[in-house]
């Protein structure tokens, strides 16, 4: 016989997880009295919600399921918005919470909070545990509904008198059966019939346009992508989520879509006669209107959820699958290519180069240019976390990434996102660099977390853009709002410099070009946090 | 447009929320919901009727099957299914009222269930149509309560909606 909580960190052993991100408490002690001693390791997080961020940079770049443990009320209730930021950008987390005990369940006991309800719209599934003995059946259930089909956060809520009760030992053998859920069977294999109709519409287009969305990492089809592309001589534009999917620097990538994407992109997008949809929802932010996109091109959608598809606009050929499967089933039926004069169009504008960088004022770094050099500083594989604002479009817009990863909230666009994210990105590959990069907005929303990466020794680099103010906002005001300006002023920013020094943290600020980019070769000269406050030039726009 | 869908779930606590929580959240309107166990005591049939167009119904549709517990989800072709619907009515009984009332509800079908000095209580099952022809025709003698359960709809024909199939 064993405790329900040793079952519990049997199974997130028998699942290969070797990482997990949490923060105690009453509910989930039992829980954590089995952590020591166990093959997992536990990072100490300073808020929950950072803890599912943490999850998800790990889930994002060891392409495994993601798990954060907190409490019951409070410490649930926190994690939420890291939830519903993982739901949106389709991240697989499995998230623990403990419970009050289930016969007090419903009657408002200290520190209980409804969360599989208050969770229920940002969660592919979730479970209360109402019989201990039930827990290694939820738990393989969860891995499986959470990484598996268009990937998601799964719940499952603990009540405390289930980690404690007395149950039948492990038995690895019996947990590593097949998963059978009856309602949840995801389809891989795009259906013979509209790949053919796909490959027929492919051959017959005279401006065809790939767009490539999140889906490419969550299927991992990078490869399969590129292999896809060249063959077909594909031009290619990527959602936010969809940067890295080809390199930055691949000739026949045009960029970022969308209404904060470059001119290359959005003007293929418009003069194309077909776009094949990879993983990518059409979200409002890539397409404004989609339902005029769709009369002027035949679009091709391929995506594992058949929900996806037809919701945002009309599509000619549905193909509901795994992505890498969908696009190696084209690439073995494609005898065609785009033609040569419309990829040069397409291919050449992208070179003349959309947005030019504005010169730096004096005093002033020059956010586009720095970043730019900031990720040629990397090495090919590094990662960069992107935070939300002002910050967020100038990377997207930026950085080269070459076989790295671009990582940053897309869907839920949440503040705060990038250090815990990337804390969570190096404890999958502590070997690859890994490079954060905030406002001083977004930056004051998780900088608790410099003391999670100084106790768990992760290189994590901050690149701090400082504009004085929360600059998206602000420049929302002046554009929509006859320039009234209201709460976007971040009057107290501390020094960002001292501040890292209480943590132990090499930093620097500079106030020039040339001191951002000097301080490159500081940022990677070792494998200690580093970070790099920048002056940004306030009225400095986004695009 | 009304569309009638038939919904096998896994019989469990909280699929009745995950289904309901969707279509508020999607902004989905239900005309009415009715669940009920199956032949099969682990599943259980939710009989849904939303108003929409084509778009949405598909939406709908397949919003539901992603809900994990959702076994399948079929929408019921017009006019190939029998829906019904149960209604129970409480009557004002004025003076010499009874007896029209009796024969009302007699060439309705409808069975008297309960009656007192001064109400009737009538039970009837049918279509929502013909429900609305019964209360019309009660109204003029007052109507005082009125309890209907949403509507349930069963395929016509030898063939049964299961999981497996």
């Amino acid at each position: 016989m064993m405790t329900g909580a040793a079952v519990m960190i049997r199974c997130l052993e028998a699942e290969g997880i070797r990482v997990l991100f949490g923060y105690p408490g009453a509910a989930i002690c039992p829980f954590y009295d089995e952590l020591p001693g166990s093959g997992l390791h536990h990072v100490l997080v300073r808020t929950e919600q950072n803890a599912a961020h943490a999850a998800s940079g790990y889930a994002r770049i060891s392409g495994q399921v993601g798990v954060c443990v907190s409490t019951s009320g409070p410490g649930a209730t926190n994690l939420l918005t890291g939830i519903a930021s993982a739901y949106m950008d389709s991240i697989p987390l499995v998230i623990i919470t403990g419970q009050v005990r289930s016969d007090l369940l419903g009657r408002d006991v200290f520190q209980e909070a409804d969360i599989t309800g208050a969770a229920e719209p940002f969660t592919k599934h979730s479970y209360i545990v109402h019989s201990a003995g039930d827990l290694p059946r939820i738990f393989r259930e969860a891995f499986h509904i959470a990484g598996t089909g268009r990937p998601g956060p799964v719940l499952i809520d603990v009540p405390i008198d289930m980690q404690q009760r007395s149950i039948a030992d492990f038995d690895e053998a019996k947990y590593h059966r097949p998963v059978d859920i009856i309602g949840y069977k995801p389809r891989t294999q795009g259906h013979p019939l509209q790949i053919r109709k796909a490959l027929e519409a492919l051959s017959t287009a005279k401006r065809p346009v790939l767009c490539a969305g999140g889906g490419v990492f969550s299927s991992k089809a990078q490869d399969a992508l590129r292999a896809f592309v060249e063959q077909l001589q594909l031009p290619t534009v990527s959602t936010m989520m969809g940067i890295g999917a080809l390199p930055s620097d691949h000739p026949l990538y045009l960029g970022m879509l969308g209404s904060h994407g470059c001119a290359s992109a959005n003007k293929a997008v418009r003069d194309a006669d077909l776009i094949l949809l990879a993983g990518a929802r059409a979200g409002d932010r890539a397409m404004a209107a989609p339902g005029q996109l769709a009369t002027r091109a035949r679009i091709i959608h391929i995506d594992i959820d058949p929900a996806e598809i037809g919701k945002n606009l009309p599509v000619y050929v549905p193909i509901v699958g795994d992505l890498g499967t969908v696009l190696r089933q084209l690439c073995e039926g494609a005898h065609c290519q785009a033609p040569a004069d419309w990829v040069h169009t397409v291919t050449d504008r992208r070179a003349r180069h959309d947005s030019k960088p504005i010169p730096p004022a004096e005093g002033f770094v020059e956010p586009k240019t720095f970043l730019r050099e900031l990720s040629l500083a990397m090495r090919p594989d590094g990662i960069l976390c992107a935070d939300v604002g002002q910050n967020q479009i100038w990377a997207a817009n930026h950085v080269c990434v070459r076989q790295g990863r671009f990582l940053t909230s897309g869907g839920m666009g949440t503040m705060g996102y990038s250090i815990p994210c990337a804390i969570g990105a190096k404890s999958a590959r502590p070997d690859l660099q890994v490079c954060a990069v905030c406002g001083d907005g977004s930056f004051q929303m998780s900088m608790m977390e410099l003391a999670t990466a100084c106790a768990e020794g992760l290189g994590i680099k901050i690149a701090v853009l400082c504009n004085g103010h929360l600059g998206m906002v602000r420049e929302m005001q002046d554009h929509l709002y006859g320039g009234r300006r209201s709460a976007t002023s971040l009057t107290g920013d501390p020094d960002f410099v001292a501040l890292a020094g209480a943590y132990g943290i090499r930093a620097r600020r500079a106030r020039s070009q040339q001191e951002a980019l000097d301080a490159l070769g500081e940022m990677w000269a070792d494998d200690a946090p580093y970070l790099l406050a920048c002056d940004i030039a306030p009225d400095y726009p986004s695009l | 447009m009304k569309y009638t869908l038939s919904v096998l779930v896994e019989n469990q606590s909280g699929v009745l929320s995950k289904v309901s929580g969707l279509f508020s959240r999607r902004g989905f309107n239900i005309d009415s919901l009715a669940v009920g166990v199956t032949e099969d005591p682990t599943v259980s049939r939710m009989t849904i009727v939303v108003d929409g167009d084509a778009y949405l119904v598909e939406q709908v549709e397949k919003q539901l099957n992603k809900v994990i517990p959702v076994i399948k989800v079929k929408k019921l072709a017009q006019g190939e299914y029998v829906a019904r619907m149960l209604s129970l009515i409480k009557v004002a009984v004025a003076p010499g009222a009874r007896g029209e009332i009796m024969r009302i509800s007699e060439v309705m079908g409808a069975r008297i269930v309960d009656v007192t000095r001064t109400s009737m209580t009538m039970e009837f099952a049918d279509t929502a149509e013909r429900t609305e022809t019964f209360e019309t025709l009660l109204r003029p003698f007052g109507i005082r309560e009125i309890v209907r359960t949403g509507t349930i709809a069963i395929e016509k024909g030898a063939d049964a909606t299961r999981k497996t199939n």
